[in-house]
């Protein structure tokens, strides 16, 4: 038997199929039971990267010659509340970082208190979710010193992030569990390339968790509470990506 | 007449010369297992990932990269023109990268087109969710292929290049075989020629594990857990660069192979590769 296949009904058939297959893609996308199989994915991301990495395994760091020639910014440069405004007109000496939550001990610090407890130096590669990547010199007190000072309290299983920028109507906010909280190279930064926190990078304090992709890494932080549960907590998927575009909530990968 | 693959030896075909088989048992469950979850797993990276390359489409050399620095690779639009640059030279793509038509007739400022990509409209967190969940099949179906076809000899007997394959004379009739479009038929058809072993082997020990490898670096959390990965590529933007190389070269060798695919014989071929079984091409006057 023999088969005469024409250019043209090959190139024919080529686009028709690859139109059939974008288009079943696209349906998929759309479906909550396949999301619901790719989200599967992303869990078994995590539980095989927490398989075979240490807790503590570090983040590389870098020299000070290695460091990108110019930090790029990204998301939000510039909250636009008046309460934010007001606070960086001043210097931000009128701003307190509260520390609540299940927590024996709420905190409420001024960044001079912040910058005056024990602090981490590190140069760290910055990883966007778009896939470009800069390199920095962050300065920070290590979040485990803040924890240990605010004790927290059985049950308490993820650290939520407050902040003070918004976009689309909703006010930022992120969350880790304890593996990444407690880790060594996760700091509160109030200085980026050896000069105070600029307004675009998060100014006054920002979270650093270096194993984590940069959407983690909240800026203009307000507060940090400690909770049990990410439900009822903005829309419920434990940060504002994760709500308003479905971004993975572990941005290890 | 059949006959299991593996089973001819041409040192045994002397004299007299054995009867070519009309139909042979070529490709093993486990090759065509994976040979189709490929089929579907490579597309869906393929095309997911130029989604992801989308959000950030350019490519840099080094341990970072972003927009104040130099990308040698850039896929954009100025005013009307989309353009795709390497190195130092530019090339318009109007229509095709950079700018292009949308599905509603409107012009549309991204790198690859809604066609291209995995969903066909801009989705980050989309692309991600497709590319991370057919990564692991892709990841453990290799190991999968590799570890079986270890077990039942497929590498060693069909793949591994022997001593005359790689003779200069044998190498040089297949590279004029290639060029003339001529396909092997009787028993020579019953075995992997030396340029179709070596592109095997390109794409099974080079460029899947390559591919699989730059993807691992990329992840922050896997930069931290096996941190010899980003000093083996030079850098996690020098790994972003090399996947997209490493998947260019996919994409080139899955065009070549369904081109090859075609002329020899499609429904022989893919027959063979769904019931395992195919007809031996007889020589003229066989």
């Amino acid at each position: 038997m023999s088969m005469i296949v024409t250019r043209r009904a090959l190139v024919g058939g080529l686009v028709a199929g690859a139109g059939s297959l974008v288009a079943g893609c696209d349906a998929l996308t759309d479906s909550p039971t396949f999301q619901s199989v790719l989200t599967g994915g992303t869990h078994a991301n995590q539980g095989l990267q927490r398989l075979i990495s240490d807790r503590g395994a570090l983040a590389k760091e870098f020299r000070p010659e290695q460091r990108s020639p110019i930090f790029r910014s990204n998301g939000n440069r510039m909250p636009t509340s008046p309460a934010y405004q007001a606070l960086m007109a001043n210097g931000f000496a009128d701003w307190r970082l509260t520390v609540g939550g299940l927590v024996g001990r709420p905190l409420r610090l001024s960044l001079a208190q912040i910058r005056s407890m024990p602090t981490r130096h590190q140069i760290t590669r910055h990883d966007c979710v778009e896939g470009w990547s800069a390199i920095g010199k962050w300065s920070g007190v290590p979040l485990k010193l803040l924890l240990d000072l605010a004790h927290l309290r059985d049950g308490a299983r993820y650290l939520v992030f407050r902040c003070a920028d918004e976009s689309r109507g909703q006010t930022y906010y992120e969350s880790i569990d304890l593996i990444d909280a407690f880790h060594p190279q996760t700091i509160l930064a109030w200085a980026l390339n050896d000069v105070a926190l600029p307004v675009p990078n998060g100014a006054p304090l920002r979270l650093r968790v270096e194993r984590m992709l940069g959407y983690k890494h909240a800026k203009y932080l307000m507060g940090i509470d400690a909770v049990a549960s990410l439900d009822g907590i903005g829309g419920g998927k434990g940060g504002f990506w994760e709500d308003v575009a479905s971004y993975e909530w572990y941005a290890g990968i | 007449m059949t006959i299991e693959a593996g089973t001819i030896d041409p040192a045994d075909t002397g004299s007299p010369p054995a009867p070519v088989p009309a139909k042979v048992y070529r490709h093993r469950l486990v090759t065509r297992i994976w040979h189709w979850t490929n089929a579907v797993t490579i597309f869906v990276m393929l095309m997911s990932g130029l989604m992801i390359f989308n959000a950030h489409p350019r490519l840099y050399w080094g341990q970072y990269g972003a927009n104040f620095d130099h990308p040698w690779l850039q896929i954009g639009a100025m005013g009307e023109t989309g353009f795709l640059r390497i190195g130092s030279t530019t090339i318009e793509t109007t229509g095709l990268l950079g700018r292009w038509t949308g599905p509603e007739g409107a012009m549309v400022n991204r790198a690859f087109p809604g066609w291209a990509t995995i969903p066909s409209s801009y989705s980050l967190a989309d692309a991600r969710h497709w590319h991370l969940f057919f990564a692991l099949v892709l990841g453990f179906g290799l190991l999968f292929y590799m570890v079986a076809s270890l077990l039942n000899r497929h590498i060693q007997r069909d793949i591994a290049l022997t001593r005359a394959d790689v003779a200069p004379g044998h190498l040089w009739q297949d590279i004029k075989d290639h060029a003339r479009l001529r396909f092997p038929k009787g028993l020579a058809a019953l075995r992997y020629n030396p340029i179709q072993k070596m592109t095997y082997i390109a794409v099974i020990f080079v460029l899947i594990p390559l591919v699989i490898l730059t993807g691992l670096t990329m992840s922050p959390g896997m930069n931290a857990a096996w941190g010899w990965l980003v000093d083996l590529f030079g850098g996690r933007q020098s790994a972003r660069s090399l996947h997209f190389i490493a998947a260019a070269g996919i994409a080139a060798f899955i065009v070549v192979h369904l081109i090859l695919v075609v002329l020899a014989g499609p429904i022989n071929e893919v027959r063979s590769m769904i019931t395992g079984w195919f007809r031996v091409p007889q020589e003229k006057g066989a």
